[in-house]
């Protein structure tokens, strides 16, 4: 069932991909089919499955004679992240209704990044995790060079090169773990247990390489320029499940593949950070702090969303090097949470907001009045911010718990720091909000609008628009009502994490 | 063994001659007044057909005893019978591109010279006698000066012609020289017989003349490959070169000297490897080939950033990727894995470059046909004009930088995994590892340019464009279908070539 979200997302790029140019709206069509085929599929397999089981999907050998399998299984952490980009490709797909130009290649590109997408959430051979986490950085490039706005072929190159330079760090580190294996398997629990030299460097290099991806301070700068560059959908997804790829494979490789490496001391401190795991948790609370505070300043309105996902992340890489169960948990929420989150920050920034008024600067914004204009944009994203500051009933405000009291365990002052990035977290919500929508200055002529026209010609939200809202609202909701149901899957496979040794069970298909 | 025996085991050669010979005396005597398009289908076709006979003898025939002839001057066995099936299956992708070419009115004479090249690349793979090695070198090596120099309208081509022969003339100057130290030192032709009198010689390091030796044989074949510092003739010849030379040159000759070199290094200087390890440098051959491993992978790498002819860029690009192969050739098999073998990652690594290679220089001649230049603003919105032939780019570009599930990132990753695992538990060459994924993650930005130009740069010509013919679509499509499907199954080729190995017994 699970594996099918992989293969039908293939099939709709053959599907896009076969059908005739000029007209966009088959491509469309076709495109939310597979992306609600494939989010059907997730939650089938979602509800199938047994909380704390790790389910094998499929089993086959692939390169026999280098022990490669096509491996794929899910625990609670896989089910989860699997259940959010059939969320994600859903509501980018409502997003983008309006791409009219090239239709059929940005569906065929979009369709391929989720299929990848899917395929890393669910691959256990570790071989096949890293050939899905690499095709997933090509269609990047494309979406945004071809589609994007804002100096768009800088960040499309930009973001590509860094995956890539993640990745190719992540490749080696892969490639000396299975030669020190004998070159016998890529099965992730065989291949961990490597003398502890080894794993000390190896260790910050494929967790860098893996946390690039997820925004880790101070290699986040892809991020920004990237998310600001990308078309709406792009940005939906790049926020909402691209970084969860990177924390992703922080957690399921390099913390399973090397755990000695990131808890042992390195013999000295510098400054009182004395392992990996006190560095990278320093790292991802500055990341938190900093990601706010730059929000804080930022005249694009996609620019702080931008750098408030560098802050969100952070709380997801702090949740991660807590190794208790509690953060970790949260961490894998968190996930959840900030991907639906985001996802829908970005769609009102890029689709409500920019598509209609051309522009994204704060300045230029707020003399258009655009509560009045645009109240459901407004509405939605007040919704969204409260959701983004973690108030209570939101997802956000569960995870965000979590991680905090988890921190607290094990780095109260840290958690203390990552604190104040929640409290500048308001700050910056609340200027974006106020700037853009609630201005009070009276509706400008419209000479002082630029480019923009006039605001009263906006064009209405229309309905594949509030249709993605509420699907993202509704599912950030549910979680911030009733956690249970993600938390009763996540927190077995955390525990599994934590001990070393996933409970393996279930019958391949 | 008489000399019936002989014509077996060498049949495929055979009827690749009596092809050759069969194509130059039909176009001569019988199509001097047929219009050029018909001789050219005509002679293609003739090639096809030989070539096909040779692969069908190989695969369909068993394998006469796996035998050689006077003490390894002719040998058959499966591992060689696979790589000579890629080289024949390569020849008919060059016959078939060249069918459109339009440079030359000579058509029997280039069909026959193509012909002559491959039986030069099938002679030189199926050796292990230094004197043969050359025989078949210097046969490959003139067949492609000529080709190269094909299109006597272009004075480019010209150009790279004679730089390519005066480079290449110098090089066979160099190996002659170190195979005649080799033999000097053994006595024999052979390479084992060598490799016993060698690595005699490296008891207390190495002798002076087995180093002369070693260096000299690796200048000769570094030229052919194209390793950094012996690679200035590549961008040239790949610049000037008709394109189909040019793609021949890129694939084929690549692939049959790939295959020797390794096999020189593997069999004739064993026990001299010495150590490329950082902490355990011992001179050898080994620290030899690293050193212009490393150089060529910068140097092409950094170098292909700054092009603006597609096929310039292909050329730096060929140069990295032998700089990569060049990490297989060193991966001497190591106590800890015994049962791998550096030949199975070289021949799935050069076999799936040549396809990709070849397929690039057939998008590009296709390119040029219409818009009358390489360059990379020609490429411009090729993705409105011709959607099937970017999508093949599409490939064969992100093959060469190592996307996955593409050819070209099994072939990087078991290459790496074979260089690393050649020094056991100390992962003596991790140093080369490490650069060549780092020079890797620089290709994918040049590769990249050039899908910029095709996927996202608005289209400048504004006539009509021509249409493609079905036949050269189809050919890059093959092509394209090939590097997709042996990325994805990697065992097609590599499950042969394993079991052909262990009966090698390399």
């Amino acid at each position: 069932m699970l594996a099918w979200t992989i293969y039908i997302s293939f099939i709709g790029v053959l599907a896009v991909m076969l059908l005739p140019r000029g007209n966009p709206r088959p491509a469309r069509i076709v495109a939310l089919l597979t992306a609600i085929a494939g989010f059907g599929c997730a939650v089938g397999g979602f509800v199938q499955a047994q909380p704390g089981e790790k389910q094998t999907i499929v089993q086959v050998p692939w390169i026999p004679s280098l022990g490669i399998e096509y491996h794929l299984s899910a625990d609670g952490i896989s089910l989860v992240l699997v259940l959010l980009t059939g969320l994600a490709a859903i509501a980018g797909i409502l997003f983008s209704w309006n791409i009219e130009n090239r239709a059929k290649e940005f569906f065929a590109f979009y369709l391929a990044l989720i299929g990848g997408v899917y395929g890393v959430f669910l691959s256990a051979d570790l071989f096949l995790l890293f050939v899905f986490y690499e095709l997933a950085i090509i269609p990047k490039y494309f979406l945004i060079a071809i589609w994007g706005s804002t100096r768009k072929e800088y960040g499309a190159m930009k973001l590509a090169l860094y995956s890539f330079v993640g990745s190719a760090m992540v490749l080696i580190v892969l490639i000396t773990a299975y030669v020190n294996a004998g070159m016998k398997t890529f099965d992730l629990n065989i291949l961990a247990g490597a003398s502890l030299p080894h794993q000390i460097w190896a260790f910050p290099v494929i967790f860098i390489g893996f946390a690039i991806l997820a925004g880790l301070w101070p290699f986040h700068t892809w991020a920004p320029t990237g998310h600001v560059a990308a078309p709406t959908a792009a940005s939906m997804l790049l926020a909402g499940v691209v970084m969860k790829l990177g924390a992703y494979g922080c957690l399921r490789v390099a913390m399973t593949l090397y755990r000695q490496g990131l808890v042992e001391s390195w013999g000295f401190s510098v400054l009182g950070v004395g392992s990996w795991r006190e560095l990278f948790s320093l790292l991802a609370v500055i990341g938190i702090v900093y990601g706010a505070m730059v929000a804080l300043v930022q005249q694009d309105f996609k620019f702080v969303i931008g750098y408030s996902s560098v802050s969100h992340m952070g709380f997801v890489l702090l949740g991660l090097m807590t190794l208790n169960s509690l953060g970790l948990s949260g961490a894998v929420l968190q996930m959840f949470s900030h991907g639906i989150i985001a996802g829908l920050l970005f769609a009102i920034v890029g689709r409500m907001v920019y598509d209609r008024a051309h522009t994204r600067d704060l300045a230029q914004l707020q003399p258009m009045n655009l509560s009045r204009v645009l109240p459901f944009a407004a509405v939605t994203f007040i919704i969204a911010s409260a959701a983004s500051m973690g108030l209570p009933g939101f997802s956000g405000f569960v995870s965000e718990l979590q991680v905090l009291i988890g921190a607290w365990k094990a780095f109260p002052t840290l958690s203390v720091v990552a604190g104040v990035g929640i409290l500048v977290g308001v700050a910056y919500t609340l200027r974006a909000l106020q700037k853009a929508f609630f201005s009070d200055q009276e509706p400008a002529p419209a000479g002082v609008v630029g480019n923009s026209g006039h605001v009263g010609e906006l064009e209405p939200i229309s309905v594949p628009e509030r249709l993605g809202s509420i699907l993202l609202i509704g599912a950030s909701v549910v979680i911030g009502v009733y956690p249970d149901i993600l938390l009763k899957f996540i927190v077995p496979a955390c525990s599994a994490v934590l001990t070393g040794c996933s409970p393996t069970a279930g019958i391949p298909q | 063994m008489s000399y019936l025996s002989i014509l077996n085991l060498a049949a495929p050669e055979t009827i690749m001659v009596m092809t050759a010979l069969a194509v130059l005396a039909a176009d001569l005597l019988f199509m001097r007044e047929l219009e050029r398009g018909t001789r050219q289908l005509i002679g293609a076709m003739i090639g096809c057909a030989g070539c096909l006979a040779a692969v069908a003898w190989m695969l369909v025939l068993p394998l006469p005893e796996p035998g050689s002839l006077m003490q390894g001057l002719f040998l058959v066995d499966p591992l060689i019978r696979i790589v000579k099936v890629a080289l024949l299956a390569l020849t008919i992708f060059t016959v078939l591109i060249s069918m459109e070419a339009d440079f030359t009115q000579h058509i029997g004479e280039y069909f026959a010279l193509i012909l002559f090249a491959a039986i030069g690349m099938m002679f030189l793979v199926s050796t292990e006698d230094i004197l043969m090695i050359f025989i078949s070198l210097e046969l490959t090596s003139l067949s492609l000066y000529i080709l190269t120099a094909f299109n006597k309208r272009n004075i480019k081509s010209a150009e790279a012609a004679l730089k390519y022969f005066l480079f290449g003339g110098m090089a066979a100057a160099f190996t002659l020289f170190g195979l005649s130290l080799l033999y000097g030192i053994s006595g024999s032709t052979n390479l084992a017989e060598i490799a016993k009198a060698v690595s005699g010689k490296s008891v207390n390091g190495l002798d002076p003349l087995l180093i002369a030796a070693i260096v000299l044989t690796v200048i000769g074949f570094g030229f052919k490959v194209a390793a950094v510092p012996f690679h200035l003739w590549a961008p040239d010849a790949y610049e000037g070169a008709p394109i189909p030379s040019a793609a021949f040159i890129a694939s084929g000759s690549k692939v049959a000297s790939f295959f020797v070199f390794a096999k020189v290094m593997m069999i004739g200087f064993k026990g001299a490897e010495g150590s490329g390890s950082l902490q355990a440098w011992m001179p050898g051959w080994v620290p030899t080939l690293a050193v212009v491993a490393a150089a060529s992978m910068v140097l092409g790498n950094l170098a292909a950033i700054a092009q603006s002819s597609v096929r310039r860029l292909l050329a730096y690009s060929a140069i990295a990727h032998a700089g990569y192969v060049l990490l297989a050739v060193m991966a001497v098999p190591s106590p800890l894995a015994p049962h791998t073998s550096p030949l199975g990652p070289l021949v799935y690594y050069v076999i799936t470059y040549g396809l990709t290679t070849l397929g690039a220089f057939a998008v590009v001649s296709n390119v040029q046909q219409r818009t009358g230049g390489d360059r990379l603003s020609d490429f411009a919105g090729l993705a409105r004009r011709a959607p099937l032939l970017s999508f093949c780019m599409l490939i064969f570009m992100l093959s060469l930088a190592g996307i996955p599930p593409l050819a070209g990132f099994f072939g990087k990753f078991y290459v790496f995994t074979a260089a690393l695992s050649s020094g056991g538990k100390s992962l003596g060459l991790l140093w080369l590892v490490i650069l060549a994924v780092a020079m890797s993650a620089v290709s994918l930005y040049y590769y990249l340019l050039v899908l910029k130009q095709i996927y996202i740069m608005p289209s400048t010509d504004q006539d009509t464009p021509r249409p493609l013919s079905i036949g050269s679509q189809a050919i890059v499509f093959a092509l394209a279908a090939l590097v997709l499907i042996l990325g994805c199954a990697p065992g097609l080729i590599l499950e042969p070539v394993m079991s052909a190995i262990k009966v090698a017994g390399l």
